[in-house]
């Protein structure tokens, strides 16, 4: 197989980190809460998914308060569009090879 | 390194991911057919026991006053037949929405309801304008016809397949309008009859 591996990012390897950017990629904006019910995990676990995605630069917080409790929003970066992209591309091409 | 079934996988989890939370896919056919069924039992109740079939545009007994008390009787109707539509479409939703493990309200839903929001209010606010200038025969094809631009704009966010739906209540809305007598007829055929048959598809296509 000459698929290049290099074109799979390792942030990826998680499905749900995965998740967390398929989400963000059709949303503006997603809150904690929201992300949470999507993907079905604990507090912990997500946090530390978006902790991992937010070192690689992939995705950014934006903090504003509604009222007065603190309200966190989580968007995509343009690089991490840049990632997504090409690693559904990648995925893509892959799985055509596969069947081909 | 993962195999090339855990890529398939990734793949199909990724583009479900991607569905779920930009559509609303907690919407039950049975909602339409249960609001079809509402509407054909209004409409036979506003024609055969209110007698309600306004034949011209300016619907002329309204001078005569005997009008306005049937008119507000066929108005109370109306608005009942909407309740329960309403009604059992959110209650259907939220059990659809229990099983696919989601909760209902959700910023889909809130997207949802604003974008149908917009050309309904306007519609209602145009209606009840028409009705104080006494031209009732323009209710039935602006419901018409504002529903269907509401569930057109809706289509962005929940099944594709409401699109035709709200194409089919324009084109009714937009005929009614030009043959006012049968303004009755295409309001049950509207929403009555295409609620129905959408609501049989969409049961078939996507609940089975």
């Amino acid at each position: 197989m000459k698929i290049s591996i290099n074109s799979f990012h390792k942030a990826f390897e998680s499905r749900i980190r995965l998740g967390i950017m398929s989400a963000l990629a059709v949303n503006d904006m997603l809150d904690f809460n929201t992300l949470k019910e999507y993907l079905d995990v604990t507090d912990g676990n997500l946090a530390s998914h978006i902790k991992a995605l937010e070192k690689e630069g992939f995705i950014d917080v934006k903090k504003s308060f509604v009222g007065k409790k603190p309200n966190t929003k989580y968007f995509m970066t343009n690089e991490g569009k840049k990632a997504f992209d090409n690693h559904l591309k990648a995925l893509e091409n892959l799985i055509r090879g596969v069947s081909e | 390194m993962k195999a090339e079934q855990d890529y398939i996988r990734d793949i199909a989890e990724m583009r479900s991911m991607m569905e779920r939370s930009s559509k609303f896919l907690s919407l039950s056919g049975w909602a339409g057919i249960m609001a079809g069924i509402y509407a054909l039992s209004g409409a036979f109740i506003a024609y055969r026991i209110l007698y309600f079939n306004p034949d011209e545009i300016v619907y002329d007994t309204i001078k005569s006053g005997n009008l306005s008390f049937s008119l507000l009787k066929v108005m109370l109707l109306a608005i009942t037949i909407l309740v329960l539509a309403l009604g059992t479409a959110i209650f259907l939703s939220y059990k659809k929405a229990g099983k696919r493990g989601e909760k209902l309200w959700n910023p889909i839903a809130k997207r949802l309801l604003i974008n149908m929001a917009v050309p309904l209010t306007a519609g209602g606010i145009l209606i009840l304008i028409l009705v104080s200038k006494g031209l009732i025969g323009l209710i039935a094809p602006f419901t018409l016809l504002f529903y269907g631009l509401a569930l057109y704009n809706a289509s962005k966010f929940t099944y594709e397949d409401i699109r035709v739906l709200g194409l089919v209540e324009i084109a009714l809305g937009l005929v009614s309008s030009f043959y006012i007598g049968y303004g009755l007829i295409f309001w049950a055929l509207g929403f009555g009859v295409a609620h129905i048959i959408y609501g049989i598809y969409m049961h078939y296509r996507y609940e089975r």
